[in-house]
Parts: structure tokens; sequence; C-alpha cells
């Protein structure tokens, strides 16, 4: 971690190997700064971590990055302690979080965090970039709520992009809040929900039998990707009820 | 570059299938998020910055002569949403026939040949372009404006609405369109040294999930 230049510069890393005698291990566990990794106690073969968020942030002007990565046969699930808040402060331009999260063949990774709110005032450039080989597994959700309780959101780009076997199967970006481009939040885009989320699944099996595509409400479906991969996508009046359309879409995706 | 040539291509009556479709106008009135002029200009700006700006960054750059390969496969990682990745690739496949017969050229008998179930519309419309005689801007500048003329148009039929209204709505958005073709040109100019990656990929939750909804209803006035 440095703070040189108004903002504070962090990157945490997690590697996941699979153990000769079983389970998983992680040969890498790296926190910075506001960005702690916790390891606590998995299931089966499955390495469970848990991002901890020691300060406030990301702030204006921060950069914040996350690598997480699974080696073949490696099974990894990364969840979050709380929700991250995208705060305004006095550094420099808009704040960037940049995740990658990359998942050789055969191995697994639940990117499971919790929210990102957008606060009044704040400026943040999120970055998800999911490379998957062929033959592995991913399972990675975003919940993006703007604003907390009754306040109007910051400005929030954030941009998905997933790869399978080296084809991009999913490219998406989000803008919105005070000085996006106009009709984010009309009725093309937003229409005035304040909870925007998808998770991303990957699957080797979809290749043969994709999901078929359905909806969840009038606010959710659950969509067959042109490859190997299924996305649920939804909007809400609030995260709790986003939470709940995109668990159900999970299931519905199998 | 022929200023009559764009005005072919871009006219409302070219031959290409678009007419039938609302661009999800039909869905967003049906839900009740479209219930006047206003409620349209709205829908159409987002349809604008989202959508829009994606097709006419995949026309441009086609126009320019990046491989058609790459940018149907970016288009379908840009559009989720699988009925309207079906809708795109009809489109394309009829804006193909009626391309091949007014500006014969190889390029658009090669992407028959690759596409014989249609590539993604913006990009056989930045090959049309391209066989016409025109550029990435007159391309961006057409996508961009299929993607709010369609709307426009269909909410008339839907609602009722004064096509003065609706066309106003289209003049409005004049300056918006040509900002938007403008950074769809820039974006494409940089795909042959970053990849499809420097395309836009503004997405609207909305459009996708309405597609999805629009796609399952067993009656509709439009395909999409």
């Amino acid at each position: 971690m440095s703070g040189t230049g108004g903002g504070v510069r962090a990157r945490a890393r997690v590697l996941a190997r699979r153990r000769e005698a079983g389970g998983t291990c992680l040969p890498v566990l790296e926190s910075d700064g506001p960005l702690a990794l916790r390891r606590t106690r998995g299931s089966g073969d499955e390495a469970r971590v848990v991002l901890v968020g020691a300060m406030s942030g990301p702030h204006d002007g921060d950069r914040f990055r996350v690598d997480a990565e699974a080696e073949a046969g490696a099974r990894l699930r990364v969840q979050s302690a709380a929700a991250t808040l995208a705060l305004p402060g006095q550094g420099e331009g808009e704040a960037r979080y940049d995740v990658r999260v990359r998942v050789a063949a055969g191995a697994e990774v639940c990117w499971m965090p919790e929210p990102l709110i957008s606060v009044r005032g704040s400026r943040l450039r999120m970055r998800t970039t999911a490379e998957v080989e062929a033959g592995g597994r991913l399972v990675l959700r975003e919940e993006q709520i703007l604003g907390r309780a009754g306040e109007e959101p910051g400005r929030l780009i954030s941009r998905l992009t997933v790869c399978a076997g080296g084809v991009c199967l999913l490219d998406q970006e989000l803008d919105c809040g005070p000085g996006a481009p106009g009709g984010w939040d009309g009725p093309a885009v937003l229409a005035g929900h304040r909870a925007v989320g998808q998770i991303v699944v990957v699957r080797p099996e979809f290749a043969e039998r994709p999901v078929t595509s359905r909806r969840i409400g009038d606010t959710c479906a659950v969509l067959p990707l042109a490859g190997p991969a299924a996305l649920v996508t939804a909007v809400a009046a609030d995260g709790l009820r986003l939470r709940r359309l995109l668990d159900d879409g999970l299931a519905a995706a199998g | 570059m022929s200023r009559a040539a764009l005005l072919v291509l871009a006219d409302g009556r070219f031959p290409a299938g678009g007419h039938a479709h609302s661009g999800g106008a039909e869905e967003a009135v049906k839900a009740g998020r479209i219930t006047g002029a206003g409620d349209l200009e709205d829908f159409c700006r987002g349809r604008l910055h989202t959508a829009g700006l994606v097709a006419a960054s995949l026309s441009a750059a086609a126009a320019l002569g990046v491989p058609p390969t790459d940018l149907d496969a970016a288009a379908d990682a840009r559009t989720a949403s699988p009925a309207l990745r079906a809708a795109a690739r009809r489109l394309g496949r009829q804006l193909t026939r009626a391309a091949r017969a007014v500006w014969p050229s190889d390029e658009l008998d090669a992407l028959a040949r690759e596409f014989p179930k249609g590539a993604h519309q913006p990009v056989v419309l930045g090959l049309t372009a391209r066989a016409a005689g025109l550029g990435p801007a007159d391309a961006a500048h057409c996508a961009a404006y299929e993607s709010v003329s369609g709307p426009a148009t269909a909410t008339v039929r839907l609602l009722g609405l004064d096509p003065f209204d609706a066309t106003r709505v289209l003049a409005r958005l004049a300056p918006e369109l040509d900002r938007v073709a403008d950074a769809a040109v820039e974006a494409a100019a940089r795909v042959r040294h970053d990849g499809c990656g420097a395309l836009p990929a503004a997405g609207a939750p909305l459009l996708e999930i309405g597609g999805e909804v629009h796609a399952a209803w067993a009656v509709r006035l439009f395909a999409s």
C-alpha cells in the first residue's frame, strides 16, 4: 500500500492451488492496507477467503486492485465481510477498483462479495475481468446499490468482462449517477430502480446443455450467453429485493 | 463519400425489415414505462447512449475494415439477451440480402457465406456502408439514428402518439446523436491496435430483460 499522490494504492492477491492429498491450499494470500484477505473455514475441497475492509473506501483518487487465481483443480470461494462503500474524498479524480479473476482448467472460483454502494458525491470506476480456461468453472456476483437509503447515488462506471476458453462471452458496462450519459435512470436502462446486479455462471457442461432463458418476475432474467455461460441479470428497488431475485435466478440456472 | 448514398441507406423505407422492430419500446409501453412523448425521449436517450453507442461503434469498425467475425463475436458479448441476439441476426440477414442487391460487393458476398443465418445487424450495416462508398462516420450516424428512430416510430403506432411529437423527440436528440457517432468512430479507430475490447460495452439492463419478456408474449405487434 502506498499513499502518495492523494489517493491510496493497494493490491491484494490470492492464489489457490490443489493439494496432492486433496483440498485446496493458498500459497499466496497477500493483504494490502485497506484490502485485507482472511482465510476462513472452507467446506470440502474448497478454500474460503473473506475480503475484510480494514479501512473505509475506496475514496476518490484511490486505486484498489484484487487478483484471485485458482490453478488447475483448485476450488476457491471469495466473500466479503460487508458492503463496499464508494465514498467521496480529497483525492484527485475518480477512484478505481480493479478485480481480476483467473480460473484454470478443472478449477472453480465462486466470487461472491457483498454489494457495492455508490455513495452521494463519490466517483468510482470499477473493472471486473474474469478469464476462465476451457474446463474451468466460475460463479461471479456483482451488486450495485445506487446511494444509501433515500440518497442520490455517486457516479459509478462498472464494466464486467468474462472470457471463457479464450473467447469473450460477456462485456457489459453500466454508467450511472450524476454526470452519466442521459437516460441512465429512464425507461430503457434503470427506470428508477436503485439496485442492479448480475451473476455470471461459467460451466463446461453449458456448451452441450445451455440454460433455458427465463424470467423471474418483471425485472430479472436468466440468459444463456453465446458460449458455455449464463447470466442472471436483475434490477430492483433495493438491495434486499435484488439479492432475492439473483438467488432465484442462480437456482433456476441450475 | 456520397451524401445521396447515405440518404438511401438511412431511409426508413430501405427494404431491410427494420420497421417490424420497436427496439424494446413495445415492452416498455406495455409495462407502463413509456406513456407519452416525455418518456419516449428518456427511453430513446437511454437507448442511444447504450445499445445505440455499441451499434454505432460496431458499424464504424466494420466500415473501417475490421474483420466482421471479430465484430460479430464482440456484438454477441455485448448482447446478453438471446432474444435480442436472434433479432439482431434476423435483421442482419435481411439487410445482407437488400444490400447485396443494391450495392453488390465481394465483402457482402463473403459475409453472407460466412453467416448464413445472419450476422449482427450493425456489423452488416458497416459493411453495407463500405460497399456504398461511405465511411465510418456515416455508418456510425446510421446506426445511432436507427437506435432511436425505430422506437420513436413504433411508439406512434403503440400509443397513438402524435407523429409530430415523436419526430420532435428525434430532432431534440440530434446533437447527442452526433456526439455518440463521434465517440463510436473514435473507439472504432482504436480497435486495430487494442482489439475489440476498445469498443464501448454500454449496457441497459431493462432493454435486455425486456427483450426476453417481449419474446415470451404470444401476441405482439413488433418482432422485438
